[in-house]
């Protein structure tokens, strides 16, 4: 067990300079890492946020809304396709899960039925090269239609809303400038947030953030309003700011554009009033359907809706042509700033609702870092010195292999980009506790070796091997549990296991093969007559 | 002069007492049920839901100041502890039924901590809804189940299957034991509560195995000797290595206990638990269950891993 081969020996050393150079960025200055040569490595260790401060956020897409919503356009595709095509029925309804369409006259089934098919969209599926339809469309007897989403169908629209929510609250995030926060899709349907450093508030994200333009139903009295009694083509939306006072204003369903059709938003301030507003800009399709619509109701009302609540409803002075408008409403600098910033990020998809949030303030975070660093050289320093005392010469070789497996810990860490969280440093305290088992292992067995009268090199060589099937299978089983936390693990649990794993690693290979070519080194360079463990 | 805490060729009859230690295990794992079941868990808005605020402030805070300001409020249940400082305060407020519901809770919660305190520092702040919470108590005692089995295949796969069950046994004693004290301590039971409760099962694992690879090579060495002797030989012959490293794991958690802040006490507080729990019950349960299983060397086979030959 003590010879060692030189490519061994090679390989040992070029592990532990390896990692003394992964661990090296820890140490450096910003600058220093900067001059550092391109094939040195470069990253530190990323602290958790309950480290540095900041806030954590997990957010769920309300994919019943998406669902919920898909039924709806059918609801409006199949009556309008219907329509086209002069087929009378009774108008479609949708439970939630279903579209079903009375057709009136026999002759015209078999058309009905054919054209809602046509309504069907493929899903290809590119790993097994199959495609599927999106919708199902059933013959109920009666001459009735039912059209069902297909679970590919919904699978699909799912997918699509998360990515979607993904990407938006990605911009959102972007849009606070803060220092590399991460946004990821968590499981099939949330979404998780973390920015260090920053707290954040969650409305910003849920906001759905759906802008659309009305123009404004002039047929819909205020009695009508009161009662909520509108025709099927008007909708009735809260308007908290109306100069008329009644709060509530009924406009045409179809908008004139939508949010979709925005390229820029920015706040600004009226020219003649100094007062803050949001400059937006359309695309060309919008533009032009801008352009049409309000040369085309000059002295009428159209409502900006945000949300599903007015914002504003302004009179159109003049056809506005150039794809430019401004939106003004009771704005303040601020919160013409946040209404760009949603409305360059774009809508949501789906409502997104706040599932687990978590912040933590950057003084809380400073004052961990600083006790766990005290913790863990206070600790560090007292079991140096109790193994020290133990094993003498032994406990030194130990000891310098304890060091060493610090350094190759931050090393792993750097490396491999994992984040230390505050049960993280409780992980590698530990570690230090436990990295001293194998080598008390293989100490205790050499003792014995002596007891039993074997000369020094036997003695530990005996020591090493006897004692290595117990260190594996020790070691083993707690990695085992390691990775069992990190699997089942969320956050600060998964960043313990994470530590812990890589100390166990890092703690077999150095406890076992360094003291061992240690010790090697020292018997064969002064082959003592007799040793003491 | 090295420092040898326990001296050379101990020949203690630990497993004359394992009648007692069974009876006093016994009674422990009960009354941890026990506790359990009637007082339950002090828990964490990680497991339970709600809301939990970490305030500090320039001067000592009166805690039944702050509790009567959010009694106020009419908010269910509340708690309100000093936090490892007079200018810290912990305070969870019970889940409202909806996130939304918790936002105001806590912007109400907050506006009355200002009224009474003024300026405030908010250390920390979390909210879980009940459905994340309700997914994180699931996990948590999902990880808890598979490592045991794992490691129940793993040591079965390496010995037989009594060290197998034997470990087990082991394992469940300490969890049971480190609920009990959750239970009785009301330290409050949280996400790291269950790393600590994984750890303690590692920790107590390696501490078995160490145990077992000797009793595994005993046997095979020693062919003729009585299974109780043979046992006490083999935790005597490790005794010196178990006092070693639960000395230099305690010295470290110690230290972390003592000197790494107030949110992590709970944790560290359970591993040292863990620590003392998991070196008992190596001895005490783990080796006295072969015995109770009727281990046979028979059920050892000669060839097989580890140990080397007898010397």
């Amino acid at each position: 067990m003590l010879n060692f081969s030189r490519t061994k020996i090679f390989v040992i050393l070029a592990v532990v300079l390896f990692g003394f150079m992964a661990a090296l960025p820890n140490v450096l200055t910003p600058q220093a890492i900067d001059s550092l040569p391109d094939w040195m490595p470069k990253d530190q260790i990323t602290l958790g946020l309950d480290l540095q401060g900041g806030t954590y956020m997990l957010l769920e897409v309300d994919l019943d809304a998406v669902i919920q919503q898909r039924y709806d356009i059918l609801v409006d595709d199949v009556r309008n396709t219907l329509n086209e095509n002069r087929i009378r029925a009774l108008s479609p309804t949708s439970d939630g899960s279903s579209v079903i369409v009375k057709i009136n006259h026999d002759e015209d089934f078999e058309r009905a039925f054919e054209l809602l098919e046509d309504l069907s969209q493929p899903i290809t599926n590119s790993i097994l090269a199959i495609s599927k339809s999106d919708i199902e469309v059933e013959d109920m007897g009666g001459n009735t239609i039912r059209v069902t989403l297909t679970p590919e169908g919904i699978a699909q629209r799912s997918e699509n809303a998360v990515d979607q929510s993904l990407e938006v609250v990605r911009r959102r995030i972007d849009e606070l400038g803060t220092k590399e926060p991460t946004v990821q899709k968590q499981g099939s349907n949330r979404i998780l947030v973390q920015v260090p450093g920053a707290n954040v508030d969650p409305d910003m994200l849920k906001t759905t953030g759906a802008l659309t333009f009305h123009m404004r139903d002039y047929t819909v009295d205020q009695s009508m309003l009161e009662r909520g009694r509108v025709p099927p083509r008007s909708v009735i939306f809260d308007y908290p700011n109306d100069p008329e006072g009644i709060g509530r204003m009924a406009v045409l369903r179809r908008p004139i554009v939508t949010g979709d059709n925005l390229t820029d938003a920015q706040p600004g301030f009226d020219q003649q009033t100094n007062v803050p507003l949001v400059r937006i800009t359309f695309d060309r399709q919008g533009a032009v359907r801008f352009a049409d619509a309000t040369s085309k109701n000059v002295g009428k009302e159209f409502a900006i809706v945000l949300d599903n609540e007015i914002i504003s409803a302004p009179v159109i002075r003049e056809a506005i042509m150039g794809g430019q408008a401004q939106i003004s409403g009771s704005f303040t600098i601020e919160s013409a700033k946040e209404l760009s910033a949603l409305l360059r990020a774009g809508s949501l998809p789906a409502p997104l609702t706040l599932e687990d949030q978590r912040s933590v303030g950057p003084d809380l975070g400073a004052d961990s870092v600083a006790a766990g660093k005290m913790a863990a050289i206070i600790g560090f320093v007292a079991v140096m010195v109790f193994i020290i005392l133990s094993y003498g010469r032994f406990g030194l070789a130990a000891n310098l292999a304890l060091i060493i497996n610090m350094v190759l810990i931050a090393g792993a860490l750097s490396l491999l980009g994992a984040t230390l969280t505050l049960p993280g440093i409780a992980g590698i305290v530990l570690t230090i506790g436990m990295a001293v088992d194998a080598n008390v292992l293989v100490f205790e067995r050499i003792r014995e070796e002596i007891k039993l009268g074997n000369p020094p090199m036997a003695a530990v060589s005996n020591g090493y091997s006897r004692a290595m099937t117990t260190i594996l299978d020790a070691n083993i089983t707690t990695l085992i549990a390691a990775i069992i936390m990190f699997q089942y693990g969320t956050g600060p649990v998964r960043g313990f296991a994470v530590t812990l794993s890589i100390g166990i690693i890092t703690s077999v290979f150095s406890a076992v093969i360094l003291t061992r070519l240690m010790l090697s080194v020292w018997l064969k360079s002064r082959r003592p007559k007799t040793i003491k463990v | 002069m090295l420092l040898k805490l326990v001296p050379e060729d101990t020949k203690i009859r630990f497993l004359h007492y394992r009648k007692v230690a069974m009876v006093v295990s016994l009674i422990l794992m009960v009354a941890s049920a026990g506790l359990f079941f009637a007082r339950g868990l002090n828990l964490g808005i990680d497991f339970a839901g709600g809301i939990m605020l970490h305030i500090g402030h320039e001067q000592a805070i009166d805690i039944g100041d702050v509790r009567s300001a959010l009694l106020d409020l009419e908010l269910g249940d509340i708690s309100v502890q000093e936090f490892g400082l007079p200018e810290e305060v912990l305070i969870r407020i019970e889940g409202q039924g909806s996130v939304e519901a918790d936002k105001i809770a806590k912007a109400s919660a907050k506006a009355a901590l200002e009224g009474i305190l003024g300026e405030v520092d908010y250390l920390r702040e979390e909210a879980v809804g009940a459905k994340v919470s309700g997914e994180l108590v699931i996990n948590g005692i999902l990880a808890v189940v598979f490592a045991v089995m794992a490691v129940l295949v793993y040591i079965w796969f390496r010995f037989e299957w009594h060290f197998g069950v034997g470990a087990v046994v082991a394992l469940i004693h300490d969890v049971v034991l480190t609920i009990g004290l959750f239970a009785l301590t009301r330290l409050e039971f949280n996400l790291s509560i269950i790393a600590a409760i994984l750890t303690i099962v590692g920790y107590s694992l390696n501490d078995t195995v160490v145990v077992y690879d000797r009793i595994r090579e005993n046997l095979r060495k020693f062919r003729k000797m009585e299974i109780t002797d043979l046992l006490d030989l083999s935790i005597n012959q490790t005794l010196s290595r178990t006092v070693m490293t639960s000395l230099t794991t305690l010295i470290a958690l110690f230290s972390l206990f003592i000197f790494g802040g107030e949110v992590i006490r709970g944790f560290t507080a359970a591993m040292i638990w863990g620590v003392f729990v998991g070196t008992y019950s190596s001895v005490y349960i783990a080796s006295p269950i072969l015995i109770y299983l009727k281990l046979e060397r028979t059920d050892m086979s000669l060839e097989g891993t580890g140990g080397g030959p007898p010397t």
